[in-house]
């Protein structure tokens, strides 16, 4: 059984100007300790996708799918409740922007002590300790003084590793990391990197990392799924998809690496759909 | 923190000066002798009159005459009242808790239903509870107290008779004055009755004074939760599986708090403005009512020393508020 399935994933937004169809028909599978990867350019709708299997979307959108299984559970046809016992817990979310994503009026330990009260129901004492422990797990100095400062006292990679620290405190089966580096500097971006994996390593976690950018997919992931206005353009391994891109969309991002581009001027990826005709993978 | 308060405390010292130039101006402003309004005597004789000027220090310079002023002030001299003989701080201290017990009632029904209907009105954006909340609310707005004070007092005292038209309470009781506060004084006399008659002595009063506070309060409460609602920060809380009551009791809430204190600060320093026309409508016998009625009365010490006071409390609610909201508020907590 695979850790979660996705099949015929369609999410429709009510806007002022009509219904907008934000994802057609999408379908994904994650197994348990692999690393996918959802590449695809602005607007693709990676986020939307994910905050549909988490059950975030807000009133505006409706979901429809043929099954969201994690674990064999139908994550549509769960109450609330049950899948606030399941978000949080067993399946977690980073976010791109770090220090947004964390709560300006809270210490950061506090944000992390959140979880362990709700999903394992540990008393004060024994939450800070372990708040402290995650700090330093995810590798923040001096952790203890750490956990008693406001997002707005520590750099975005700081934010970012709490943030990393609050995801992996239930030890969840399945991280979502939704362009957790982005908004960061190159150099901080590989150290998040290399702590997401080594994290997925030996927690032996499913990850689904969300990314621009060709070369995270290469450094980070199993599989990759290519995603063009929300629609899957193609899936395959890492390493097929480099040495034999089957879709013009993905050759066209695999030519937009600074590595293969020819000249001074990155090549660009046009309007496939449209231009090619190319039907979803 | 400290820096923060020194800075706030730098601008009120000028804004104090500013009032009492203002309040020392005021009898010499008006129409009339400031030397017969300030003796507040009648049948004054020519030899009675130089000796007022004399007292009043008239024939010194005008500057003089200010500092002079300004140095009893500070030493807490705000003159004597024409009409009680009273000092005028005297006066003040015993009409004050009234005004203080009013206002406290008002702002605290203001707070207790304006924010738990901003935040309904907010998570329910645009359904029939917040179409309606803020229907209210922005009639209640533009409320002008005096007419609603009138019209709650007609129906409900009146046609009803269900509260009471006047006073703080009934004749009927009568107890020692211990704190000021008249619920408080009423429990402390331990009179059977006393207490629930004081409360309903405010009932009205306190809807009247509260109403344009608590219209502003629920607007703000609104939009700041809908602002935040929107934040990524709720987002994560929800992700962390937290429950809504939490999410937006705890999360959002906190952060929309930190407008939504500074509304209920400034409400709570223009409330003096709303005291005065509440307490005259109600002959509730606080500092508004003696403002007004030193004016129609021509008590000058009493107008000029009520408007420093009323000044001086306004801005020092104002800092609080500066203080409350550095507190809620850990960015500038940090930065201050
Ligand atoms: N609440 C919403 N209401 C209406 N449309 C929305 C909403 N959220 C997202 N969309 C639309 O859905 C589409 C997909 O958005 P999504 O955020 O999933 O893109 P993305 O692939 O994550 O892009 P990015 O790489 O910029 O994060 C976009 O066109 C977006 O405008
Ligand atoms: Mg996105």
């Amino acid at each position: 059984m695979a850790l979660l399935e996705v099949d015929n994933l369609t999410v429709t937004f009510k806007t002022a100007a009509g219904p907008f169809v934000a994802l057609d028909g999408i379908s994904y599978r994650v197994d348990h300790r692999e690393v996918l990867a959802i590449v695809g350019e602005s607007g693709s709708g990676k986020s939307v996708a994910m905050l549909a299997i988490m059950g975030l979307l807000p009133s505006s959108a409706t979901v429809r799918a043929d099954r969201v299984l994690f674990e064999g559970h139908d994550m549509l046809a769960m109450t609330p409740r049950q899948r606030r016992q399941i978000i949080g817990k067993d399946i977690a979310m980073i976010f791109q922007e770090p220090m947004a994503s964390l709560n300006p009026c809270f210490t950061v330990g506090y944000q992390i002590e959140e979880v362990l009260r709700y999903h394992m129901g540990m008393g004060r004492r024994a939450r800070r300790t372990r708040a402290i422990e995650l700090l330093d797990e995810v590798h923040i100095a001096d952790p203890a003084s750490r956990s008693r400062s406001f997002p707005h006292q520590m750099s975005g990679g700081q934010c970012q590793r709490a943030m990393i620290a609050m995801a992996i405190a239930c030890r969840p089966k399945l991280l979502i990391a939704d362009e957790p580096t982005t908004a960061l500097d190159v150099t901080i971006q590989k150290q998040i990197l290399e702590l997401l994996l080594q994290l997925q390593a030996e927690e032996g976690m499913g990850m689904i990392i969300i990314t621009h950018d060709m070369g995270v997919v290469a450094e980070t992931a199993d599989r990759v799924v290519v995603q063009y206005k929300g629609r899957k353009m193609e899936e395959a391994s890492v390493l097929n998809l480099f040495e034999s891109p089957r879709s013009p969309y993905t050759r066209g991002l695999l030519a937009a690496l600074p590595e293969n581009a020819t000249g001074d001027r990155l090549p660009v990826v046009g309007d496939f759909v449209a231009a090619d005709g190319v039907a979803p993978a | 923190m400290l820096r923060f308060l020194v800075s706030r405390l730098a601008l009120i010292v000028p804004t104090f000066f500013g009032i009492t130039v203002v309040a020392f101006l005021f009898p010499r402003l008006l129409r009339g002798d400031p030397v017969l309004l300030l003796a507040g005597e009648r049948g004054v004789t020519p030899e009675r009159y130089e000796q007022l000027v004399h007292q009043f220090g008239f024939d010194r310079p005008l500057v003089i005459q200010y500092l002079d002023y300004v140095w009893g002030l500070l030493g807490g001299d705000f003159g004597t009242s024409i009409a009680t003989k009273n000092p005028v701080l005297y006066d003040f201290f015993s009409l004050f808790p009234a005004t203080l017990e009013l206002s406290f009632f008002a702002i605290a029904f203001a707070i207790i239903i304006g924010i738990p209907a901003g935040i309904i009105a907010a998570v329910r954006r645009g359904s029939l509870f917040d179409q309606a909340a803020m229907g209210v609310a922005l009639v209640g707005y533009s409320m002008p107290i005096f007419w609603w004070g009138l019209l709650l007092v007609v129906v409900f005292s009146g046609m009803l008779g269900w509260t009471p038209i006047d006073g703080r309470i009934n004749v009927r009781y009568f107890f020692d004055s211990v704190t000021g506060f008249m619920t408080i004084d009423a429990l402390i006399s331990g009179q059977r009755g006393a207490f629930s008659d004081a409360v309903r002595h405010l009932i009205l009063p306190t809807i009247v004074l509260g109403t344009i506070p608590l219209a502003v309060i629920a607007r703000q409460t609104r939009s700041a939760m809908l602002e935040v609602l929107g934040e990524d920060y709720v987002r994560t809380a929800r992700a962390k599986g937290l429950p809504p009551r939490r999410v937006i009791g705890i999360h959002a809430l906190r952060n929309a708090l930190i407008p939504v204190v500074t509304t209920i600060g400034l409400q709570t320093g223009l409330l003096m403005g709303g005291a005065i026309l509440t307490e005259h409508v109600f002959s509730w016998p606080g500092i508004g009512k003696w403002l007004l009625d030193s004016i129609s009365s021509r008590d000058y010490p009493v107008v000029q020393g009520s408007l420093i006071i009323i000044a001086l409390i306004v801005m020092l609610v104002n800092l609080l508020v500066d203080v409350l909201y550095g507190l809620i508020n850990p960015g500038i907590r940090h930065r201050g």
